[in-house]
């Protein structure tokens, strides 16, 4: 019995577009799977055309064969298309029924704090430190050589009104708890003399005043203290110039006015100029244009001196600043009170 | 300092330059000028003009008021009611026949209600009173807001021109300097005359201050001063010079006039009278406090002493003891010397005080408070006039030893130097003459043992330029010099300055460099950067160890306090069970029971079982308050006291603090050359749930001796301590079965204990008020941690192959600390265990009484190959043999 080629194929291409409905009817993954037993699976009705190719003529073999293979090969191709596509919307709608509200609270973890006089302290030594300052601790209880005597005060001299004191029982005023870094000047002349010296000292001071909102009985200061054989005047604006630009910002300026304190010659005060009003006069700057930040000066030869240094050869600065003031400045703290209170209401507005 | 810029005008010529231009430039030169305030700059000119008033008549309709007829320049006079009392007085008496200056105001003028409380403005509007039309008024000081002062109307000087705006009469400024103490030249205003001439480089225009015996006030008739008393002084040091003048017939009385008034009044004192007002007068202009003793009071007393007449107390004791004249003598008190003040008071006196003295005892605490007996009364009649200068540190140490601080007190303690005795007493004796009625008798009593010699700085000029970093033409420098009132020579490279007698500050090259720079101007110094070499950089382990404990502390989740390092013994008490005495007879009793003070003997600052030693506070001499009287011992109070604060208002706190303590050291006790030790802390608190609360439910547990144990190891882990032991310990503070010693061991092999971790024993607990829960705390010494932070360890190989676990369930007698059961299993576990870790803790009955089963996760690897479960089961069996020997466990399972 004779072949009809021709008509052959176009019942493979009819097969294939009943394939194809049926796959476009195939909804799920159970209909999917059956749908490729049904049409490509062993034995399934694409694959199975391959066994009547032996009733075939030789000659029309090699074309029913590719013609099977190709149907199978665009079917199986639009069952890979099906599939994935269902495995996407599968994905979607599970996603879906897993979305949250991204605006309930999230879970903090345990966080600690520093303290706000540490905080304002480290950012301070920071900036000295690129500067070439390294710090230098120095104890709080002292000798009253060391926090006056050493430092050009004499024993009953007026400058010592502006430090009210605390003494230490039992040492006929001659402990005391240290009125300012200042005594670290000393300690640190002793630990480096005669090589040169470029240092912080930050810590904790005490005053004899009362406890109010603009007052307190310990405080934190940070002093610094350069000496060497060509330190000038000029240095040390170039230093606290250097040190407003980083801390206060590019734009302050910097006012040097003649001051006195007993351990500098010449002595100047520094004020930046207000960042509020720029200089023009405002209520944070007591309509000034200027906030005063720091005492500085040349170190004095007597205490250069003291300190194991000959002033006629070398000489050096020293200022000193009060970190918790500027940071109440620009916080806006109007009591001091509140750094040693403790209240974590407080702390935790920091850091 | 106060300073009235119509006084300062008369010796500085301030034509053109406002009082907050001078204040500008006084700031920056080093005389900070706190505040500039403006007398009358509201004041009306054309309302508010000089009156005179003519005549005071009777009010036609009322007692208490009288009509007075006002000349204010502008024709006919004008008739205004008034009812002051000092008009009151001149009722009816006719024209007065000389001027009566005052203020008139006239309808329209804005001036300060006079009887309202406080200071209210009103518009002066035209009324009828008791039928007299008023519409101009005479002022009080209190209606032009010069004063409070409304008891009757302001007299001004008979010279004040008729018409001229009050703002021209009375206006002013008044600048509030803050001295600072090296400026005791500018606490007067002949000094600051200076400053300000030298600063805008304008003629400084002294006042005249000699009084020699033609002058008029001086009374060639009189005996000579040397002739009324003799000066003795006994201690130079003390007194380097002494003056005394006399004037006699004086009238303390008296009121000074107006313009004195105005100034002492400005200048921040009050007024008192003429004699009174001579001697603050002449030290506000010059600065030299003067001292006016009753002459006739010192001549009694002398008479007295000298035993011929008796001594009636009055002036005619004078004659009774003619001959006899007083001596004063300026020396040091001796022990036990007493004396009354003029405030009454009977005040005993350090040794060494300086007095003024004469032959019956102390009459003056030298610059500091007269006597009561010799001062100046309404009977006065002769003034000895003291001008002197003292020893300041000793005027200081007076001053501040009796709580006597005083304008004059406050200059004599910045030094006044001797070249100010001729002006000031000049000029004091000047104004009792002129204004008291005294006359001056010829001479002065002048005694100066120890001259003041002149000061002279001699300096290369290069100096100037080492110091600034500046160099300053030599022309400014010398005009500069000369405008401060130095003598400077500039020969060559050398500056030679003798510095001006009412300088006390200057004496070396630097202090000159400074006189120049201000008055150049220290803003004109360049912005150089440090150009030295940078100094050799050094380690400094302490500011490390400080800071990277702080930051392990956070890390940990703690918040830093900062508390006060004063304390009080009674407040470090209550950190303590009470009768702990007890507890230290138990340490070493016990064998495992270790006592925090005494481990590896680094617990230097705690007592027995942290009892803080009393013996060893800190105290302080001049305390504030008993609450901060001592220095902390214990890092303790301060924590507990801010957890106090805190859980009133919140249920959880993790809290940690960094810092020093301080003691003396044992064996020690304080003395003017010891100082104590300040070894530095680490401490925290923990209290309240475990985290903070959660929207998803499931209540936190509270934290407790195992929380602040763990913050223990992740602080002391982040500074490279994590071979750390817990041994059972006992603490004054802490619950002694919930107290554990920190040790660890030292690169010799060495255990030190580092501190002690524990739960706050309830007795205490509830002493400070805290909830009823559990309040974890540790406190670790840095000192000892030190030695053993920040080693650099070598890293450990780990296995590229997969762990195998098994778990355990140990049975054990509870006495057996799970260390132990740890211990056992880590040392029959050989090299493929790898890890041990305690995941559960049971009790109860499928266990029995009085034992726990501990859960144990082991984990086993090897390093060259994947394990065999049968290699591990094999070390599981050994484990499990060991536990038994070792700890009596029992495998479960
Ligand atoms: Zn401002």
């Amino acid at each position: 019995m004779g072949s009809e080629p021709i008509a052959t194929i176009a019942r493979i291409e009819m097969l294939r577009r009943e394939a194809e409905v049926a796959l476009d009817a195939a909804k799920g993954d159970a209909a999917l799977t059956a749908w490729k037993g049904e049409w490509l699976g062993k034995g399934g009705r694409i694959t199975s055309l391959l066994r009547s190719v032996g009733a075939l003529d030789a000659a029309d073999r090699p074309a029913f064969g590719a013609a099977v293979n190709a149907a199978s090969r665009t079917l199986e191709a639009a069952y890979e298309a099906a599939a994935s596509s269902r495995q996407a919307d599968a994905m979607a709608s599970a996603l879906a029924a897993e979305a949250i509200d991204v605006t309930l609270p999230g879970t903090p973890p345990p966080r600690g704090r520093l303290h706000p006089s540490t905080i304002i302290l480290r950012r301070m030594l920071d900036i000295f430190a690129e500067m070439g300052f390294q710090v230098f601790l120095s104890r709080e209880v002292e000798l009253d050589d060391v926090n006056f005597t050493l430092l050009n005060h004499p024993p009953h001299h007026p400058a010592r009104d502006m430090q009210d004191t605390f003494y230490i029982a039992g040492t006929n005023e001659q402990v005391l708890l240290r009125t300012h870094t200042s005594p670290g000047q000393i300690r640190a002349m002793g630990a480096y003399a005669p090589d040169p010296i470029r240092i912080v000292l930050p810590g904790m001071v005490y005053r004899n005043e009362k406890i109010t909102p603009r007052s307190e009985i310990q405080f934190t200061q940070v002093e610094g203290l350069a000496v060497g054989p060509h330190i000038t005047m000029a240095n040390l604006r170039g230093t606290i110039d250097g040190f407003v630009h980083r801390y206060y910002g590019p734009n302050r300026r910097t006012r040097f006015r003649t001051s006195y304190f007993p351990f500098t010659e010449p002595s100047a005060e520094v004020d930046v100029s207000c960042g509020l009003c720029d200089g023009a006069g405002c209520r944070l700057c007591k309509d000034a244009g200027w906030l005063e930040i720091l005492g500085c000066g040349m170190v004095h030869p007597n205490v250069l001196a003291n300190g194991g240094y000959d002033p006629a050869v070398v000489s050096g600065f020293a200022f000193g600043l009060g970190p918790m003031r500027a940071q109440m400045m620009a916080h806006g703290i109007d009591d001091i009170r509140h750094y040693w209170g403790n209240d974590v209401r407080f702390l935790e507005q920091f850091g | 300092m106060k300073l009235v810029w119509s006084w300062l005008s008369e010796h500085v010529d301030l034509t053109g330059v406002t009082p907050e231009h001078v204040a500008e430039r006084l700031t920056v030169a080093g005389l900070e000028v706190d505040k500039v305030e403006r007398i009358g700059d509201w004041w009306d000119r054309e309302r508010l003009v000089v009156g005179n008033v003519l005549r005071v008549l009777s009010h036609p309709d009322a007692e208490r008021l009288v009509l007075a007829d006002v000349d204010w320049g502008a024709g006919a006079p004008h008739r205004v009611v008034t009812g002051a009392p000092n008009l009151l007085a001149f009722r009816d008496a006719g024209d007065f026949d000389k001027p009566m200056k005052v203020v008139f105001a006239r309808e329209g003028v804005e001036l300060y209600d006079g009887h309202a409380e406080g200071w209210v403005k009103v518009k002066l509007k035209g009324r009828p009173v008791r039928g007299v039309m008023s519409d101009a008024m005479v002022c009080s000081e209190k209606e032009i807001g010069l004063s409070e002062d409304h008891d009757g109307i302001l007299i001004l000087d008979d010279d004040a021109p008729v018409g001229a705006p009050i703002a021209d009469v009375l206006g002013d400024a008044v600048l509030t300097l803050e001295l600072t103490a090296n400026y005791a030249h500018a606490s007067n205003v002949v000094g600051i005359a200076r400053e300000v001439a030298a600063l805008l480089d304008r003629p400084f225009t002294p006042p005249e201050w000699r009084l020699d015996d033609a002058d008029a006030v001086v009374d060639a008739s009189l005996p000579a001063a040397a002739t009324w008393c003799r000066v003795v002084i006994d201690d130079d040091e003390a007194c380097p010079r002494y003056s005394a003048r006399i004037v006699t017939g004086v009238d303390a009385t008296r009121p000074s006039p107006a313009w004195l008034q105005r100034r002492l009044r400005l200048s921040g004192m009050r007024p008192i009278n003429a004699v009174v007002d001579a001697t603050n007068y002449a030290m506000l202009l010059w600065g030299e406090p003067l001292h006016a003793f009753d002459y006739d009071r010192l001549k009694a007393r002398a008479v007295a002493a000298s035993g011929v007449g008796a001594s009636t107390g009055d002036a005619t004791a004078a004659s009774a003891g003619a001959g006899v004249v007083p001596t004063i003598t300026v020396r040091r008190s001796t022990p036990g010397e007493r004396m009354t003040t003029l405030d009454g008071i009977d005040r005993a006196l350090d040794a060494g005080t300086i007095l003024i003295t004469d032959d019956a005892g102390p009459i003056a605490i030298a610059g500091v408070m007269g006597g009561a007996e010799t001062e100046v009364t309404d009977a006065t009649r002769t003034i000895l006039l003291e001008a002197a200068t003292f020893h300041f540190p000793s005027i200081r140490r007076a001053s501040r030893d009796l709580k006597l601080p005083s304008e004059s007190s406050w200059r004599f303690s910045r030094d006044v130097p001797p070249a100010l005795i001729d002006p000031g007493s000049a000029v004091g004796s000047r104004l009792l003459a002129e204004h008291a009625g005294g006359r001056v008798a010829p001479g002065i009593v002048d005694v100066h043992p120890r001259p003041r010699p002149a000061v002279e700085v001699v300096m290369p000029l290069s100096e100037i330029d080492r110091l600034l970093g500046a160099e300053i033409p030599v022309a400014d420098i010398e005009a500069i010099l000369a405008r401060l009132g130095f003598t400077a020579v500039v020969d060559g490279d050398t500056l030679a300055a003798v510095v001006p007698p009412h300088r006390v500050d200057i004496e070396l090259p630097a202090d000159i460099v400074e006189e120049i720079v201000r008055v150049w101007g220290l803003d004109r110094l360049p912005s150089v950067p440090l150009a030295d070499a940078l100094p050799a950089q050094r380690e400094n382990r302490t500011q490390w160890l400080e800071e990277a404990t702080r930051d392990a502390c956070v890390g940990a989740g703690l918040q830093e306090i900062v508390s006060y390092r004063m304390t009080s013994v009674v407040h470090e008490g209550e950190t303590v069970v009470a009768g702990i005495a007890g507890i230290a007879d138990d340490v070493g009793a016990g064998g495992d029971v270790v006592d925090v003070g005494d481990v590896g003997g680094v617990g230097h600052e705690v007592g027995a079982g942290g009892l803080p030693a009393e013996a060893r506070y800190v105290g302080i001499a001049n305390a504030i308050s008993p609450e901060r009287s001592v220095m902390r011992q214990s890092m303790l109070t301060g924590l507990l006291d801010a957890a106090a604060a805190n859980l009133r208002f919140t249920d959880r706190v993790a809290l940690f603090e960094v810092g020093s303590t301080y003691h003396w050291p044992a064996g020690t006790s304080p003395s003017p050359s010891t100082l104590p030790d300040e070894p530095r802390h680490v401490a925290l608190l923990l209290a309240g749930p475990q985290r903070a609360d959660d929207w998803r439910g499931g209540e936190a547990r509270p934290m407790d001796f195992y929380d602040a144990k763990g913050a223990v190891e992740a602080v002391l882990g982040a500074l490279g301590i994590d071979t750390l032991h817990f041994a059972p310990g006992r603490h004054a503070s802490l619950h002694p079965g919930r107290t554990a010693v920190v040790s660890a061991v030292d690169a010799d092999g060495t255990p030190r204990a580092l501190g002690y971790v524990g739960e706050l024993h309830p007795q205490v607990r509830r002493r400070w008020d805290l909830p009823e829960r559990s309040i974890a705390v540790a406190d670790l010494d840095l000192e000892a941690i030190d030695a053993l932070a920040g080693a650099i360890r070598p890293i450990a190989a780990f296995s590229p192959y997969p762990p195998v676990e098994r778990d355990l369930a140990v049975l054990v007698d509870e006495a057996i600390p799970a260390a132990d059961v740890e211990a056992a299993v880590r040392a029959a576990g050989g090299k493929l265990l790898v890890g041990v870790r305690l995941f559960d803790v049971y009790r109860g009955p499928q266990v029995g009484e009085g034992r726990k089963s501990l859960a144990l996760r082991l984990r086993f690897q090897s390093m060259d190959k994947t394990l065999e479960g049968a290699s591990v089961d094999r070390v599981r069996e050994q484990i499990v043999r060991a536990l038994g020997k070792a700890v009596g466990g029992e495998v479960r399972g």
